[in-house]
């Protein structure tokens, strides 16, 4: 669409007749009510979800919760420094593997392949379809993957970050290539009359141009990544890491493990404690969510 | 991908590059080069993930068919029975889409005809912020709080501790913003000419929205509730820690029955030594789980194909 289609566009849709004024009859208000219902019931369990958790987990706000190791003695002090420290280390990990793999295949597909060959088709397809297989199914494939190198340890920091990258990576790869494509092509085109060649038009001034957006689509990858339990069970991260990780071989567990440990055991004081433990991962994610919303609106440029 | 971008107006080599008449890429530059290599094998490793997920599953599954005949896993009784455990899925999965679809289309309406872009900029990242919350999260919320505040003493429903009803109805609430993102993807493409059409000949918005975008945007929309199906058949942790963890062909939902991922996460979690027969049956359950989200997804993209290319 030319710039002068598009503003035509807005000046009619500004300026259509909406509807509106007849918008008041029973059927269309109740109508409407359904809509803001629909929209408004998510936001209400989110509600209902964060105030009982914490409600359940109040007992536990205390410093034991991030300076302890799991204790299945004595449960009301159990902490969760091993999960906090080894979701951290899976998650750096895990960005340092699927990050520049994922903002190269991007690249490659939006400013180097030819969109009508057969065999950039299939990659794309293969790439819409990997992002919706399901996360469980790339625990198996890393226990695959690890054996064929002949890596056979289980339950450590490599096997864990080589699952969520294989995860997120189709993520990475799909919001990479939205912002690149919201570049405008005359900038390229600039860039290309000045003598230069893709590659340096890719680097100096398409790549910088969509660093906002990448930065939003990797965070929040990362921030589904860390969430993650499902991988990380089959790959054989257990709860009952009782150390920091200190190393990529070190065995290792995570904080949605161990409250899915907790969550299996009975005793109330493991539901309050993995009450807790939920609040710490929800405020993880909020943060990343939150930061990610941030670099939008504050960086993104509107062409 | 929520934007379409219009191959036809575009000169077909690489994004939005133009089919200049001197080739810049003839220019002789071996670095760039190899930085191209680079790049290519980068997308080449989606095509090996796929085909080693194949491979990955396939290995094991041979070693377990070599050990339990066919008869014995497509079957409904018995330790390798697999059918009690697509019929949990499929119960858990019907639950959810009773939820997410009504509530994904009704968000996704509200969004694309009736929310001003100001109110759009806040309302779709909130509806977003579901799709964040990790799934054990909401497993424990399903155990915790759906099941026995919400079902028993709430709306006095006899379930057990673990059901599919409780697991279903949050496992739905969690996939609404796929629904709805991505119906609202299609109900944006319908052209504004159509709407503006319909208002002329005297109807209000909500007989546009229903009669006209909706039916228009119809395959989106389709593409939209597959997808939302897959992505309830795969997900794990909350079907592991509510829906229950014994086999049950029931058609009750409110009785515990464990379904193909919730099979998966109990087996890993195990003591059975790797290479052992009951270790295989996670792989023979796992290629099955794929194929069946692979036939999903296939249908959903092309439904997705469907619509972009009409308009």
């Amino acid at each position: 669409m030319s710039i002068a289609t598009r503003t035509a566009r807005e000046v009619t849709a500004s300026t259509i007749a909406t509807g509106r004024s007849r918008d008041k009859t029973p059927g269309s208000l109740l109508f409407l009510g359904a809509l803001w219902f629909s929209l408004f019931f998510g936001v209400m369990v989110l509600v209902v979800l964060i105030v009982s958790t914490a409600l359940e987990g109040a007992s536990r706000f205390d410093s034991n919760l991030i300076t302890e190791y799991g204790s299945i003695l004595r449960p009301e002090e159990t902490g969760f420094r091993a999960g906090i420290l080894g979701t951290l280390w899976l998650m750096l990990t895990t960005a340092a593997l699927a990050i520049p793999l994922g903002i190269a295949a991007a690249i490659y597909l939006e400013e180097f392949a030819d969109p009508l060959t057969w065999y950039n088709r299939f990659i794309e397809v293969n790439i819409q379809n990997l992002a919706a297989v399901p996360s469980i199914v790339y625990g198996l494939l890393a226990v695959a993957a690890l054996a064929v190198v002949g890596f056979n340890e289980t339950g450590v920091v490599i096997g864990g970050a080589v699952a969520l990258a294989l995860l997120i990576l189709p993520v990475i790869i799909i919001t990479t290539r939205e912002s690149l494509r919201a570049v405008p092509r005359e900038i390229r085109f600039g860039s290309l009359a000045l003598g230069a060649t893709i590659w340096q038009t890719t680097w100096r001034q398409t790549l910088p141009s969509a660093v906002p957006g990448i930065a939003t689509g990797t965070i929040l990858g990362l921030s589904r990544a860390i969430g993650e339990a499902a991988p990380l069970l089959i790959i054989g991260i257990a709860g009952s890491v009782l150390f920091d990780p200190d190393g990529l071989v070190s065995p290792v567990t995570a904080l949605p493990i161990q409250i899915y440990d907790l969550t299996s055991r009975s005793q109330e004081a493991f539901q309050q404690a993995a009450s807790a433990a939920i609040i710490v991962l929800l405020a993880m994610i909020l943060s990343l969510n939150a930061l990610a919303i941030f670099i939008r609106n504050k960086f993104q440029k509107t062409w | 991908m929520s934007q379409t971008t219009d191959v036809s107006a575009g000169p077909p080599s690489g994004a939005g590059l133009p089919a200049a008449p001197v080739d810049l890429r003839t220019k002789a530059r071996p670095g760039e080069a190899v930085i191209k290599v680079l790049l290519l094998m980068s997308a080449l490793l989606s095509i090996a993930i796929s085909f080693g997920i194949v491979a990955a599953l396939i290995r094991p599954v041979i070693d377990f068919f070599a050990e339990v005949p066919f008869g014995d896993f497509f079957t409904t009784e018995g330790e390798f029975a697999v059918l009690p455990l697509v019929a949990g899925t499929m119960m858990v999965t019907m639950i959810a889409l009773l939820v997410a679809v009504p509530l994904g289309l009704g968000a996704a309406m509200y969004l694309s005809e009736y929310a001003s872009p100001r109110v759009r900029k806040w309302l779709k990242p909130t509806v977003e912020l579901l799709a964040g919350v990790p799934s054990v999260v909401y497993g424990f919320f399903a155990l915790a709080f759906v099941t026995p505040t919400l079902l028993q003493d709430i709306l006095n429903v006899e379930v057990g501790f673990t059901n599919a009803l409780a697991a279903g109805l949050v496992l739905g609430v969690m996939i609404v913003p796929t629904v709805a993102s991505l119906a609202e993807d299609a109900l944006r493409a319908v052209p504004l000419a159509m709407r503006q059409g319909s208002l002329a000949m005297g109807a209000n918005r909500r007989q546009t929205t229903l009669r006209v975008v909706f039916p228009a945007a119809l395959s989106g929309i389709a593409a939209a509730v597959v997808l939302g199906m897959s992505r309830a058949i795969g997900e794990t942790m909350i079907v592991a820690l509510a829906a229950g963890g014994q086999k049950n062909l029931s058609l009750d939902p409110r009785e515990g029955m464990q379904t193909m991922t919730g099979f998966m996460a109990q087996t890993a979690g195990g003591e059975n030594a790797v290479g052992s027969t009951s270790y295989n049956t996670l792989f023979a359950v796992g290629l099955l789980l794929f194929v069946i989200t692979l036939v999903i997804n296939v249908i959903s993209i092309s439904f997705v194909r469907r619509f972009r290319q009409v308009y």
